[in-house]
């Protein structure tokens, strides 16, 4: 059984979890597969570069971050999937050795007109660094189950 | 055209496309997205998607691994007077979705359009580049679709050697 359905999570209720060391080489590893620019595979080349030091892909961060998100809830919820994200933004550059970590807040929440037995919540999320930096937000929409899909619900 | 005041809005550029094998699904799910309906063959059968399909991560990460040589050929081509901009990142994206799974075997073309230009006041030499992407599927099936935005430098006033 799941442990989280949507009747779970109430707007402005906010989590915080996850921590997750960056180390250089995964930062070398995703970068030679998907982002191959040379301020994320290049020591001397980053440092030159707008961004000042060799750091993750933003799509790298982003991954990290739904790493997070899975060991924190979704294997053990009745979410079934991220139907869309409103914006990503990549506020400061993630760079070696930093430990991420994550502030989920429900923003918004609704039932699912088409689907009686689905719910949506709107999750802004915030990905920290060690200095309490914000270096990425997310913000979008999951869609849960419902435990009780026959109850009204206010938001 | 490597500057800014260069990029023609508009103009799709096809970058090419990838084939998804069930492997490289599962070993990037292992490290990024470990839900069952990404990790194990069996478990994706009796999900809601009727059998394994990719992160939705994956499948935007693969968009990025297509554009990065467009991204760099368009720094290296030197302008009029041998210049050539400085690489630059992304502030974000916006609107991403995922109309339709990635399977094993399917093979997604990738492309970008460039469709608006920013202004920075707080960093006169840049711009950012707004653009529409999209991966399609072999079917003609849209599979991600989202605004991308980067910063690409501006052309340096004449006599200002950069």
């Amino acid at each position: 059984m799941p442990k989280y359905y949507w009747e779970d999570f109430k707007v402005g209720d906010t989590l915080e979890f996850g921590s997750k060391h960056v180390t250089r080489e995964e930062i070398l590893e995703f970068a030679r597969e998907f982002d191959p620019q040379p301020f994320h595979l290049d020591e001397d080349a980053a440092k030159k570069s707008i961004l000042g030091g060799l750091c993750a892909s933003g799509w790298h961060t982003t991954a990290m971050l739904k790493r997070m998100i899975c060991d924190a809830f979704v294997r053990e919820s009745a979410s079934v999937g991220i139907p869309s994200i409103e914006e990503i933004r990549w506020k400061k550059p993630v760079y070696v050795d930093d430990v991420l970590s994550v502030k989920r807040t429900c923003i918004e929440r609704r039932t699912s007109r088409s689907q009686p037995g689905m719910g949506l919540t709107r999750f802004a999320y915030e990905v920290f660094n060690q200095k309490q930096e914000v270096v990425m937000t997310m913000v979008g929409w999951v869609k849960y189950g419902r435990r009780h899909a026959d109850e009204a619900v206010e938001a | 055209m490597p500057w800014f005041e260069d990029i023609e809005l508009n103009v799709k550029t096809e970058l090419g496309s990838h084939t998804f094998t069930e492997e490289e699904i599962i070993r990037f799910a292992r490290k990024y997205d470990p839900t069952p309906f990404h990790v194990d063959p069996e478990a994706g059968k009796d999900s809601p998607f009727g059998g394994l399909i990719a992160s939705r991560w994956h499948t935007a990460a693969t968009w990025m691994k297509l554009m990065v040589p467009h991204v760099l050929g368009r720094q290296e081509q030197p302008d009029e007077m041998g210049r050539t901009p400085a690489a630059g990142p992304s502030p974000g994206i916006l609107d991403v979705q995922w109309p339709a799974p990635v399977r094993p075997g399917d093979t997604i073309s990738y492309s970008t359009t460039p469709v608006e230009k920013v202004e920075m006041r707080s960093r006169p030499d840049w711009g950012i580049l707004k653009s529409r992407n999209e991966g399609v599927n072999q079917r003609g099936e849209i599979v991600l679709r989202f605004i991308g935005q980067a910063l690409i430098q501006r052309k340096p006033k004449t006599g200002e050697e950069k």
